[in-house]
């Protein structure tokens, strides 16, 4: 059966998104369908790929606005007749159609200080009980697909926020090594805080929900990071947090969210902005509210009262007052 | 054509090819040799194939049980290898595996633990004792990680005394090198390539360089493997004079998922066999029972209810069938679909619905119930599992001074670790001897590559015209008009699939040699439409090449080879043969012809004292007369200098 998809092609200097009717067969993944465009339609169809079994993280892009791994987005999860739309991740430069350069989160991981050996152990002599070991376990399951970091509001659509913060995945690896039963430095949240920006973290929780490891990002490490850090410090957040964000999901109702102006629905342009990065903000896009945070089985738009998600600007006044 | 490109240009002392678990290890290695390192990667770093291994390291650590130590494991991976491994690799690969693996702790690795807070370790297919150092289902993931921070650790070090991340290791993610470059004298002396990103050439110019490229799997059709895997290490180490060894050798694991097409090939894991899993036919015939080699007879339950006793009670009964080793199963599942009693969609079925309950299966299978959910929108707990044979792993590859990983053949400072080496595995590689072998020989050749570089009184210098032809070479897809390089893969993994897989034939061997060279052809006037900024048409008409050497290589050593061992199955041939037992099969490439050309030479023979630690009764399995003959002298030599053998071999078979 054949399917329309649209594709969005294009480098730094601009791109627009290109129709396509592709065959699809029965129990394919996305990435299959991209891999048949390249071998019959597209050659040189730019993508990311390695495993295709959801453990490289290398095929992360935006599929019908939501972050995901191509190769575990089964065509099946989508209405008949559905249009497909493939998009790049949208926080990193486009380099070419669906690849994004990620190199963002490299610099970042540089210049996370690294596991500390305790200087007493040898080789062989390192103990350590299972328990122990499991919650930094559960953080180095990442696969580094850098989807949280694509869907981290606080970087998506503010390049100028990128200097200072780290974003989700590198909070787990500060949690992963401040939970390390034997890592030999204790200033792990002091450097979150002072030099990761986790003070910009407001704990929307959109990170935990696009993470294909199904990392609990935010109740797991970024929470209990600010609660350390709230020892000898002040965080706004924590306090906001403790308040609001981490009750909502467990039996109270989500406390209504601002008004919002009801979203334009404006034509997609074709071109980037000077960063490099897709036109495709929230305001542009078919739907309200950036659409990633959600997950794909949710009906838009969504009720006012249930939406977890806060826009950037409507956060901004205390997110400067956190970052000191 | 003279180039009016301007070419980027790197100096290193020691150039590492891969970012898996060897070239990763290599690299540290060489850097803490004090020499200035580059990392060279197809794709980003922390990708490679290595993130994929699920079940774990090898290593003789006796956590679990105290009676393993490097000469069971030595053992068992001589007989899983069918003793054609290179002995002295062996024996390295055994004894440093535990300190390779202890100190990827302090690297930061966080390993599963045993009750005692040592590093767990788990049971695995050839291996006596629980060996396995593990995390959960994702070793590959950690191993990779851990080598990758270890990096940023060295970077940071660097940082901090020379004001530079990247002052002495440095990371080239996807940049791909398409030619090795050597001096008058057959010294490497450096590595061309190009950006993938951006189609730019750069050039690398290095004394030494250490090959950690992996496999070739991605030449056929029904692999566990992924793009990366077009042999480019093998290719390149053929161009520039070097050898390859054991190539006709190639694991086909035997329970890889066969629908949805989508999927075909990905791992299902051993152990749903271990927990009680059992294959059948489109029949519902338990089929192993027919299946079983008389070598085994004995080991091997004959029937249903003894084989289910096993499970709860294995001192009593005998092994069920579907657990003897990975060649046999493959080999039974290949001859039942041919026979016509195959699903549907051409597999067998593998099946434990109907043998557990479904709060077992979730509790002991979680990852695998996942991916049949997810992938196969099959229930495990509800519905069978159609599985296949899928190419996993060549045992084959650069053939090596065991030692430093130095590349035999008329090359010098070239230097191979991991997949793309060959002579550990023998035959046929253990489960989880992959891993420690990344670790115990990519430590090797870095380390080696770098005191060859500090060896060396002149820098070998590149060859103006050798960089000219590499580029043109790479150019010529792009300016061509020609055939689309994808129809050419397809059919190449065609050709390897149908006529060079599991079970081979001297006909279809012919035949494969056949269409490969007609493959050549069209190889040669492929083309490439677009430009040069990440294009994966031109990547391909560049890979094709290599893929195309290396199928060659395997089809000529398959051929030549006239007995069934391992990773080699000839249905002319169906049984092991001690006297090829004694034969490496050498591929190297004609100066002249560019042919590809295989010779014979000896394997080399085990030194008393590692040969006594087997009993008589097995090697005679293996082994020629005269070999066995060398046995009892050196058995009665021992027990004359009252070191006895036997004694010591008994011990070490507890
Ligand atoms: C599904 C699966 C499960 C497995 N499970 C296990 C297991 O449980 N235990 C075990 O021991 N083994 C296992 N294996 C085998 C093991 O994972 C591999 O053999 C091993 O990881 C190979 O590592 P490597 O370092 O040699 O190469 P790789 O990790 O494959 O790295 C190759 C590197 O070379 C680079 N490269 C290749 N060509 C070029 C070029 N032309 N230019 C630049 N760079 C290049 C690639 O980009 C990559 O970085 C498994 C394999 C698979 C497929
Ligand atoms: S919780 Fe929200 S703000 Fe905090 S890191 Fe995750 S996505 Fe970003
Ligand atoms: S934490 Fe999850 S979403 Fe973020 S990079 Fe890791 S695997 Fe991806
Ligand atoms: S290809 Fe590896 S995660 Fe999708």
């Amino acid at each position: 059966m054949k399917r329309h998809f649209r594709v969005w092609r294009g480098d730094a200097t601009g791109g627009r998104l290109e129709d396509f009717q592709v065959e699809v067969n029965e129990g394919e993944v996305v990435l299959d369908v991209i891999h048949r465009m390249q071998a019959t339609q597209a050659p040189d169809l730019a993508c990311r790929w390695n495993c295709k079994a959801g453990k490289c993280g290398s095929c992360s892009m935006e599929i019908n606005g939501m972050p995901r791994l191509a190769c575990m987005t089964r065509m099946s999860t989508f209405a008949d007749g559905e249009t497909v739309t493939i998009t790049p991740l949208r926080t990193f430069p486009v380099i070419r159609d669906l690849v994004t350069d990620v190199s963002f989160n490299y610099e970042k991981a540089r210049e996370m200080p690294a596991f500390a050996p305790p200087p007493n152990l040898r080789p062989g002599e390192y103990r350590m009980q299972q328990v122990d070991v499991e919650r930094s376990q559960e953080f180095r399951k990442c696969i580094e697909c850098f989807l949280c970091q694509n869907t981290c509001h606080v970087i998506r659509d503010h390049e100028e926020n990128k200097r200072a913060f780290s974003g989700p995945r590198l909070f787990i690896r500060a949690a992963e090594l401040d939970m390390h039963p034997l890592d030999a430095r204790t200033d792990r949240k002091d450097f979150a805080q002072s030099a990761q920006g986790l003070g910009y973290c407001n704990i929307t929780k959109c990170c935990t929900e696009v993470c294909p490891e199904h990392i609990k990002i935010t109740d797991n490490a970024i929470i209990p990071m600010k609660e350390r850090v709230v020892d000898n410090r002040y965080d706004p957040l924590v306090f906001l947090g403790r308040k609001i964000f981490r009750r909502r999901g467990l039996d109270e109702p989500a406390p209504p969210s601002p008004a919002r102006q009801p979203a334009a629905v404006v034509p997609q342009t074709t071109t980037l902005d000077e960063q490099g990065r897709l036109p495709l903000s929230e305001f542009t896009f078919e739907r309200p509210g950036a659409p990633s945070p959600y997950g794909e089985d949710v009906q838009f738009p969504l009720p006012a009262d249930g939406i977890s998600y806060h826009h950037p600007s409507e956060e901004r006044p205390e997110i400067d007052q956190a970052r000191d | 054509m003279t180039t009016t490109e301007r070419i980027e240009r790197h100096h290193y002392d020691v150039v590492v090819i891969g970012a898996g678990g060897a070239g990763l290890r290599a690299a540290i290695e060489a850097r803490l040799a004090g020499k200035r390192t580059a990392i060279i990667s197809k794709s980003l770093f922390g990708k490679a194939h290595t993130v994929m291994a699920e079940g774990g390291a090898a290593a003789a650590m006796g956590n679990v049980n105290s009676n393993d130590n490097w000469m069971v494991h030595f053992r068992d991976t001589m007989r899983g290898g069918k003793f054609l491994n290179n002995y002295r690799m062996a024996e390295l690969h055994a004894k440093e595996a535990p300190d390779r693996v202890w100190e990827l702790e302090t690297y930061g690795a966080l390993f599963d633990r045993t009750k005692d807070g040592k590093i767990s370790q788990r049971n695995f297919g050839g291996h006596e004792y629980p060996r396995l150092a593990h995390v959960g289902d994702r070793t590959g993931l950690e191993l990779i990680r851990t080598l990758q921070q270890k990096i940023v650790s060295l970077q940071q070090e660097d940082k901090q005394e020379y004001g530079d991340y990247e002052a002495r290791i440095k990371v080239f993610a996807e940049t791909t090198i398409t030619e090795l470059l050597t001096d008058d004298d057959n010294r490497i002396a450096g590595a061309f390539g190009y950006y993938r990103e951006t189609g730019q050439f750069v050039l690398f110019s290095a004394p030494a360089v250490v090959l950690a490229t992996g496999g070739v799997g991605k030449s056929w059709k029904v692999t566990s493997n992924s793009w990366e895997y077009t042999g480019d290490g093998h290719a390149l180490a053929l161009r520039v004079g070097a050898t390859l060894i054991n190539m006709e050798f190639i694991q086909f694991h035997p329970t890889g998922m066969v629908w949805p097409p989508s999927v075909r090939g990905i791992l299902v894991t051993e152990s749903v066999r271990g927990d009680g899993g059992v294959l059948r036919n489109s029949e519902g015939k338990r089929f192993m029972f027919d299946y079983v080699p008389d070598v085994f007879r004995n080991q091997y339950a004959e029937t249903e209810e003894e084989a289910d006793r096993w499970y709860t009670d294995p001192d009593n009964n005998r092994r069920p069938p579907e657990l003897l080793p990975r060649d046999e199963v493959a080999r039974a599942i290949n001859a039942e679909i041919k026979a016509g009693r195959g699903t549907p969609h051409g597999g067998v079925y593998l099946d434990i619905a109907s043998r557990r309950s479904p709060e077992y299966i979730l509790k002991r299978l979680p990852s695998m119930y996942h991916q049949f959910k997810e992938l196969a929108d099959v229930d495990i707990t509800k519905q069978p599992m159609e599985i296949g044979p899928t190419c996993h792993y060549i045992m084959g590859g650069v053939e090596v001074d065991p030692d430093t990983g130095a590349a035999g053949g008329a090359i010098q400072g070239l230097f191979a670790a991991g997949e793309v080496s060959g002579g550990m595995h023998g035959s046929n590689r253990l489960g989880g001897n992959s891993l420690s072998d990344l670790l115990v020989f990519g430590k090797r050749a870095g380390e080696h590559a770098a005191k060859y570089a500090s060896s060396l009184t002149s820098r070998p210098q590149v060859k103006p015209s050798d960089v000219d032809a590499a580029v043109e070479t790479a150019l010529a897809p792009l300016s061509r008009s020609g055939e689309n390089p994808y129809a050419i893969w397809h059919d190449l993994q065609q050709v390897m699939q149908d006529l060079v897989g599991l079970i081979r034939r001297k006909s279809e061997l012919e035949e494969s040699l056949k269409q490969l060279a007609d493959l050549k052809d069209r190889v040669a006037k492929v083309a490439a439409t677009g430009g040069r900024r990440f294009n994966p048409g031109w990547h391909l008409a560049l890979d094709l090449r290599n893929m195309l050497l290396v199928s060659e290589c395997a089809a000529k050593a398959a051929l030549t080879r006239e007995e069934s061992r391992g990773g080699h199955t000839r249905e002319d041939y169906p049984t092991m043969d001690p006297a090829w037992r004694q034969v490496n099969l050498v591929c190297s490439l004609d100066a002249g012809s560019g042919e590809v050309v295989i010779t014979r030479k000896p394997v080399p023979a085990m030194p008393p004292e590692l040969l006594l630690l087997f009993d008589r009764a097995e090697l005679a399995k293996y082994l020629t007369d005269e070999e066995l003959a060398d046995y009892d002298r050196a058995l009665a030599e021992a027990r004359l200098n009252k070191l006895d053998g036997s004694a010591a071999a008994k011990e070490a078979t507890l």
